[in-house]
């Protein structure tokens, strides 16, 4: 059997479709995860990156803690917080976010940064006012830049979110997990592939939000 | 109007960027701050608008300190222009140049309109308002971010070498238009630049600066170029000052000779009686009295001039309008030696020798000392 044909009978086979452990449950619990450790990195990341790199201060202590941060694995991390809090959805979350933190800061950082300093300076020179420079000249600016930052963070946690199904929680994570434990490839190949199949939507969701979001004048430059 | 009165700028980083500056810029004209570069113009006219703070002294706007005012206020009535324009990729065109009209709380149809009205005003096409910036020449550009200044009718406009960095051609243009405009408007605008020519041609005022922040001499052009106030500036003004000097006298007093020119259609005996003329050369015209080309009178017969074999007659000048810059230039160019003075609608009116043109620099500079002298001694 071919990794084809796992795939196929993973999906033919009914059971997958109904229940607690079927494909829709596990998905939208994937995909509550994924929002939610997506909405509190970057509910932390952006407002800090947008605001250092408005004002240009504090980008190296900004590497610094992002470096410090993508060097925690976050397995480990999950496992640690487990330990100490016992069962519950923070040792899932924390490492999710912890690995978003860093792409959404820096990039954003970054992007601010890169934002050509004559129109901001023609900006403040009209008379704007520090936050309305901030988001009427700057963000639109930026924004090609800091939606690719969002991005990479979130394909990265859509990949990690598997790690819950270790202590006990869902999400497409449960497939892999359990079909490695019951030796059930078929589910292992399924759940692989429908993450795969989640991150790949993800980005879709990203191109058509850069396509919505970002003014046609700044698209044509980046 | 603006007054800057014994300013100093120190960055600090212990630059002395400025140096106990003063300055009063005259209202509804153009004043130029020029000098080489790092001299302090862009800190000097960034302090008028409250970009860079002054060390120490004070700059007052019609009277008031400006650091008495709100610092948006102060801005949002200055229109502010800088080197590649600044705008705003994400905005359109029109919305560019709707930004401090949106600022100061226009309706978003109102501040359109204006927007539109002042492309018209700038010289841009109607058709570029939907455009991005990206779209634009750099010319183009230019005009949008003057356009953009000038959107909520400031009394006040700073204008940060505008024009350097777009080609010599554009550049004439947009200089051009910047004066139309202000003929128009009435601005107060004060205008940094490296560039003496620009400086000459644009400034009612002109402040030369040195480096050290230094003011070397504050004056009209014209006095600029006949009495710079010291090595300094006579060296910035470069090699060409006299030449570039006529440009400040009319040529309207030059006597043109009407007697060497004739019709292309003229009689042997109208030919025959213009060969009486102390000019070596005659100038041939149409019918009409435009130029055609200049020939030597022995070669001209009636009923069969070969327009072909005439002398080119280079440039012309405008007798009145233009200067005896101008004329002499016209003078230079021509191959005979004799400049070709022309009315609005191109009918030669007379011609000169580049010698009656030198004649009259002669007259016009003795007329310039008695005047200097006069004022002196009836202040
Ligand atoms: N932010 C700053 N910090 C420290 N020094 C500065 C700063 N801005 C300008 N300077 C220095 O102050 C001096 C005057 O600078 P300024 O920009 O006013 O010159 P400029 O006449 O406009 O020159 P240019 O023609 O090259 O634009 C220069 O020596 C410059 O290096
Ligand atoms: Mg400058």
């Amino acid at each position: 059997m071919n990794v084809l044909n796992y795939i196929g009978a993973f999906f033919d086979d009914s059971a997958h479709w109904q229940g607690y452990d079927g494909i829709p449950t596990r998905f939208a619990e994937h995909l509550q995860y994924t929002l939610t450790a997506l909405g509190i990195a970057a509910a932390v990341g952006l407002p800090i990156g947008l605001l250092t790199g408005h004002t240009g201060r504090g980008g190296n202590a900004l590497a610094m803690i992002a470096t410090a941060a993508r060097a925690l694995p976050s397995f480990g991390l999950m496992v640690l917080l487990f330990i100490l809090l016992g069962l519950g959805m923070t040792p899932v979350m924390v490492p999710l976010v912890v690995l978003a933190i860093p792409p959404i800061l820096v990039t954003t950082y970054e992007a601010m940064r890169s934002v050509d300093p004559a129109p901001v300076d023609a900006a403040r020179g009209m008379g704007m006012a520090e936050t309305q420079i901030l988001f009427r000249v700057e963000l639109p600016m930026a924004l090609p830049l800091i939606l690719s930052g969002l991005r990479s963070a979130a394909i990265q946690i859509v990949s990690t979110a598997t790690i819950a199904a270790y202590v006990s929680f869902g999400g497409l994570g449960r497939y892999i997990i359990d079909g490695l434990y019951q030796r059930d490839y078929e589910k292992v190949v399924g759940g692989a592939t429908l993450v795969a199949g989640l991150a790949l939507a993800t980005l879709a969701v990203f191109w058509l939000l850069g396509r919505l979001a970002v003014s046609p004048g700044v698209r044509r430059r980046v | 109007m603006i007054r800057i009165d014994s300013v100093t700028k120190r960055y600090p980083d212990g630059t002395v960027a400025v140096d106990r500056l003063s300055l009063e810029i005259p209202d509804r004209s153009i004043t130029v701050l020029v000098g080489p570069s790092g001299c302090g113009k862009t800190t000097t006219l960034r302090m008028i608008n409250r970009m860079v703070e002054p060390s120490e002294g004070t700059i007052l706007l019609d009277g008031a300190d400006i650091q008495q005012q709100p610092v948006n206020t102060l801005r949002r009535s200055m229109g502010y222009v800088i080197q590649n324009a600044g705008l705003f990729q994400h905005r359109t065109i029109l919305d560019n140049i709707a930004t401090v009209p949106r600022l100061l709380g226009w309706g978003k149809e109102k501040s359109r309109a204006r927007a539109r009205e002042l492309m018209e005003r700038v010289g841009l096409d109607g058709s570029l308002a939907k455009r991005y910036p990206y779209q634009l020449s750099g010319g183009q550009q230019q005009r949008v971010g003057v356009a953009r200044a000038l959107a909520a009718d400031p009394p006040v406009l700073l204008m940060d070498e505008p024009f350097s960095a777009v080609d010599p051609v554009v550049r004439k243009g947009l200089q051009d238009e910047l004066l139309r405009i202000q003929d128009e408007l009435g601005k107060t605008i004060v205008f940094v630049t490296h560039d003496i020519d620009e400086a000459v041609k644009l400034g009612t005022m002109v402040a030369v600066m040195r480096t050290g922040g230094h003011l070397a001499q504050f004056a009209p052009p014209a006095e600029l170029l006949s009495h710079p106030a010291d090595a300094f500036v006579e060296d910035f003004l470069g090699a060409d000052r006299g030449i570039r000097r006529l440009s400040f006298f009319p040529s309207a007093g030059l006597r043109l000779q009407t007697a060497p020119i004739v019709a292309v259609d003229a009689t042997a005996e109208q030919i025959a009686a213009h060969d009486t003329a102390d000019a070596p050369y005659l100038l041939v015209t149409d019918p009409n009295g435009r130029p055609l080309g200049w020939s030597e009178p022995r070669d001209l017969t009636a009923g069969q001039i070969e327009t072909g074999r005439l002398l080119p007659y280079g440039r012309p000048f405008m007798a009145g309008t233009d200067s005896l810059r101008a004329a002499l230039d016209c003078a230079v160019l021509s191959p005979t030696g004799w400049a070709v003075a022309v009315d609005a609608e191109g009918r030669a009116t007379g011609v000169v020798s580049q010698q009656a043109i030198g004649e009259a620099i002669r007259g016009a500079h003795a007329e310039r000392r008695t005047d200097d002298t006069a004022q002196k001694v009836a202040p």
